[in-house]
């Protein structure tokens, strides 16, 4: 299920004095199956761009396709699309409500006007999918849960629905290393094993260098650059303009290389640093 | 972007009338209501209308503004006139069909009570478009201050009202997410009828209050941790201070009561001479 | 010089709570220092953050600041006065609609003559470098720009420390870089003393002092070198290490003789050009 953006601009309050464009001319596809990351500042309009693509918000000019079917054509039906293309809000955990996890989590299926046997499952199903035991968490009240959980019970909300693609606004905000880490490895999980489609808004370099296939870099509105992580992080120059930044490693190894050591350009992960410096000791000292 | 609303329905220019005290202002507003009830002939309501005029010139405020915030209240006065019309009993009848009866008193009755509530609202409307909330509350705080000696919480509710004001954007902000999120789980806000759209809202609406009430418990804290201990040994930044146009505006208030009242005594004898 | 902050056996137990949140805790904070509290979500530290200006009184034991113990109740308010605190949201800590008039909150209820307060508001706003928002309405902020008039409402008071209590948890990195630089522009120049809780491992690099805490207990206290350094004990009490400090180790084990403990890119660049650059 593709997702394909043509020159979609967003203005907000249009004709009025407060009148400002979050994001101009964006093209992009998005295949089956990639892990997105969308990365930029704060106001470079990366949450307004997620809430396009399952039609929460309507372009203002242009127009976004999904499996070729006009998103925001007279025809379309928005809430079937909502159904593929799952959102996970900022600070997901404060749109909780019901009595009980089970409860909330069936929100969704509920709204798909699916039966209650087939609510059940995917209930039980989404629970498994983010690390909640369903016999210990079902009963209990939300509310009653750490802040981690009651995040993992507000991402669950979203996979009952079974979306094709799952759109993350930073899942990771607020949390400790610990919850980082768990959100993390399940999205991951997701996306390796669920075969679900993944775009998720970081601010961590070093997270979307660890997970993401595809970054997508926006500044100001546009998108300025994308392709892999290692395409990417090799611009460290432009990334520091933007002020983003690319991961420590590398960075050390720009630094490296601008004092004359022998090092790849496109190195970004700690561990292929290390076996890279560690090699060249090897050579120096070859004892 | 729901935060870029205008507070209120405050007009930010600066003028002689914006730049009275909000104390003064609160107690005008209260003497024009009154003056306005103490009209009796459409020549008063002329007065008053010139009234209006006069004060919305010297506020920099279009007129047009003003008349732009009856429109609101346009059935309401629809209602107050026909009922006024049609009901009024006894009278000099100047048509009569079947069961339809209206009474020159009627109209005059009908035509009185609209107009008395037309200038209500202009008159209230002056003083929200000049004062901005925040003023309006240490007004309010202020003038009912003398109440703590019968221990009415003025402060309190001071405080109240300057802490709802500025949360106010930033729960309108919240709310437009958690409907969104709610909305990309399928949540429909928009059909179905009264009942269905009601229960609607509970995924709304539980959300928003427990965010409000963890946001109380975090700023009941915040304001203790800055030595926030109620009303007492407090001093205040902003003091309002009555000047000699607020003087002048009391002075030109009085003019137009006696005015009124003048114009009440004077054109019933003159009317009784030549009828 | 006596110490800022003195706390001494102290435990802590939530009314209703069966096991105490805080046990046996015992830390002195010097004039001037920075000292970082870092620890996971429900490691107990915003709660030793609220014992010290006096939001909370120990169960047992006593915390002292500026030479007032928060057990005397007389004391509150020149306790708070004199340690002021930044806490997680933002949002939630801001009371008035206008900046200056948020910055003023303190200072009203404290009681300072109203002429005192247009100098005072002015100086706080301009050390936190937020002068030109004096008329802004808070909501319009950025979260960075919120809790540097949050900093500058507690500075108008005067304080002696600076308690920070997650005080970045919610903001995007430059935001993130932008309170912390503003808290250690004040400890450098100003000389406040910061307490400043976290459970990001890159902030607490930054301090004089780390203080890490887990499951209610200090788990080890020593500079950011020395706590660092304890790569395995870090990771089993679900923190990071700086990623430098983790690449250090790691390259030491391959055989480079790298010193243990670094903990920034230029520090590790500095430190392996000395072995691999060219000129060397």
């Amino acid at each position: 299920m593709p997702i394909q953006l043509n020159n979609v601009t967003h203005t907000y309050s249009q004709g009025s004095a407060f009148q400002a464009t979050a994001i101009r001319n964006v093209t992009m596809t998005i295949e089956d199956g990639e892990f997105i990351a969308v990365i930029g500042h704060t106001g470079s309009g990366k949450s307004t761009l997620v809430q396009h693509l399952n039609g929460l918000l309507k372009p203002t000019d242009g127009q976004i396709l999904i499996d070729g079917e006009d998103l925001n054509g007279e025809k379309t039906d928005r809430r079937r699309i909502r159904q593929k293309v799952g959102l996970v809000f900022q600070y997901p955990e404060y749109q909780l409500f019901e009595e009980t996890v089970a409860k909330d989590i069936a929100f969704g299926p509920k709204n798909l006007g699916l039966s209650d046997e087939e609510i059940d499952r995917r209930v039980r199903r989404a629970m498994a999918h983010v690390h909640l035991d369903y016999d210990k968490y079902s009963e209990r009240s939300p509310f009653e849960l750490s802040g981690g959980q009651m995040r993992r019970v507000a991402i669950a909300g979203v996979l009952a629905m079974e979306p094709k693609v799952l759109i993350l606004d930073e899942p990771t905000a607020g949390l400790d290393p610990k919850g980082r880490d768990s959100i993390l490895s399940m999205v991951q999980e997701l996306h390796a094993q669920g075969g679900v489609t993944v775009i998720m808004v970081s601010h961590s370099m070093d997270d979307v260098a660890r997970l993401a296939t595809r970054l997508i870099v926006m500044s100001k509105g546009e998108v300025v650059a994308t392709g892999t992580p290692r395409e990417i992080f090799r611009q460290v120059e432009m990334m520091e303009r933007i002020h983003l930044g690319v991961p420590e490693a590398a960075r050390l190894c720009a630094l490296l290389r601008a004092r004359g050591v022998d090092l790849p350009d496109d190195l970004y992960t700690p561990d292929e640093l290390r076996d890279c410096l560690l090699s060249k000791w090897k050579e120096a000292h070859p004892c | 972007m729901l935060k870029n609303i205008t507070m209120g329905q405050y007009y930010p220019v600066d003028s002689l009338v914006h730049r009275l005290d909000p104390r003064v202002k609160i107690v005008l507003a209260i003497a024009f209501i009154v003056a306005v009830f103490m009209v009796h002939t459409l020549a008063g309501y002329a007065v008053i209308l010139g009234f209006v005029y006069m004060v919305s010139r010297l506020s920099n405020i279009p007129f047009k503004m003003l008349a732009k915030g009856l429109k609101p209240l346009r059935f309401i006065l629809i209602l107050t006139f026909l009922l006024n019309l049609f009901f009024s009993g006894e009278g000099t009848p100047l048509v009569e069909l079947s069961f339809i009866r209206i009474t020159r008193e009627g109209l005059m009755q009908a035509i009185h009570y609209s107009l008395r509530l037309v200038f209500l609202v202009m008159g209230t409307s002056l003083l929200t478009l000049t004062t901005s909330p925040i003023m309006l509350s240490d007004g309010i705080e202020l003038l009912l201050s003398p109440l703590k000696i019968i221990r009415f919480p003025a402060h309190e509710l001071g405080m109240m009202m300057s802490i709802a004001l500025r949360f106010i954007p930033t729960l309108l902000e919240e709310t437009d997410k958690i409907q969104k999120a709610q909305m990309a789980r399928g949540a429909d806000f928009e059909s179905g009828n009264l009942l269905q759209r009601a229960k609607a809202m509970v995924p709304l609406l539980v959300p928003l209050f427990v965010s409000a009430f963890r946001r109380a418990g975090d700023l009941a804290m915040a304001m203790e941790a800055r030595c926030y201990h109620g009303g007492e040994h407090r001093t205040r930044m902003r003091v309002l201070k009555v000047t000699k146009n607020d003087w002048l505006a009391c002075a030109v208030m009085a003019g137009l009561i006696l005015l009124i009242v003048a114009e009440g005594l004077v054109l019933p004898m003159v009317e009784g001479i030549f009828l | 010089m006596e110490e800022r902050i003195k706390v001494e056996q102290v435990s802590f137990t939530y009314e209703e709570a069966e096991d105490p949140a805080l046990t046996g805790i015992d830390m002195k904070v010097q004039p001037g220092e920075f000292v970082a509290v870092l620890g996971h979500n429900g490691s107990g530290k915003s709660t030793l953050a609220k014992l010290l200006n006096a939001l909370y009184i120990p169960t047992q034991g006593a915390v002292v600041v500026c030479g007032l113990d928060t057990r005397d109740e007389d004391k509150i308010w020149d306790i708070r006065q004199q340690a002021g605190m930044i806490f997680q949201n933002p949002d939630n800590q801001i009371v008035a609609t206008v900046v200056k008039e948020d910055v003023a909150f303190g200072l009203e209820n404290l009681g300072v003559p109203t002429e005192e307060m247009p100098g005072r508001i002015e100086s706080a706003l301009s050390a936190v470098r937020m002068n030109e928002f004096a008329d802004s309405a808070p909501h319009m902020l950025s979260g960075g720009q919120k809790q540097r008039v949050a900093i500058a409402g507690i500075l108008a008071m005067e304080p002696s420390v600076i308690i920070a209590d997650e005080a970045t948890a919610m903001l995007d990195p430059s935001g993130r870089q932008e309170v912390l630089d503003t808290v250690r522009r004040l400890n450098r120049h100003k000389g406040i003393t910061v307490v400043w809780i976290t459970h990001f491992m890159e902030e607490a690099a930054q301090a004089d002092r780390v203080v890490v805490i887990n499951q209610g207990r200090i788990a080890r206290i020593g500079t950011p070198r020395e706590v660092f350094q304890h790569i395995d004990e870090m990771r089993d009490l679900h923190l990071d290490v700086p990623h430098m400090t983790a690449l250090a180790a790691e390259l030491h084990k391959g055989g480079m003789p790298l010193p243990q403990g670094i903990l920034s890119v230029d520090e590790m660049a500095e430190e392996v050009c000395k072995l691999l650059c060219p000129s060397n």
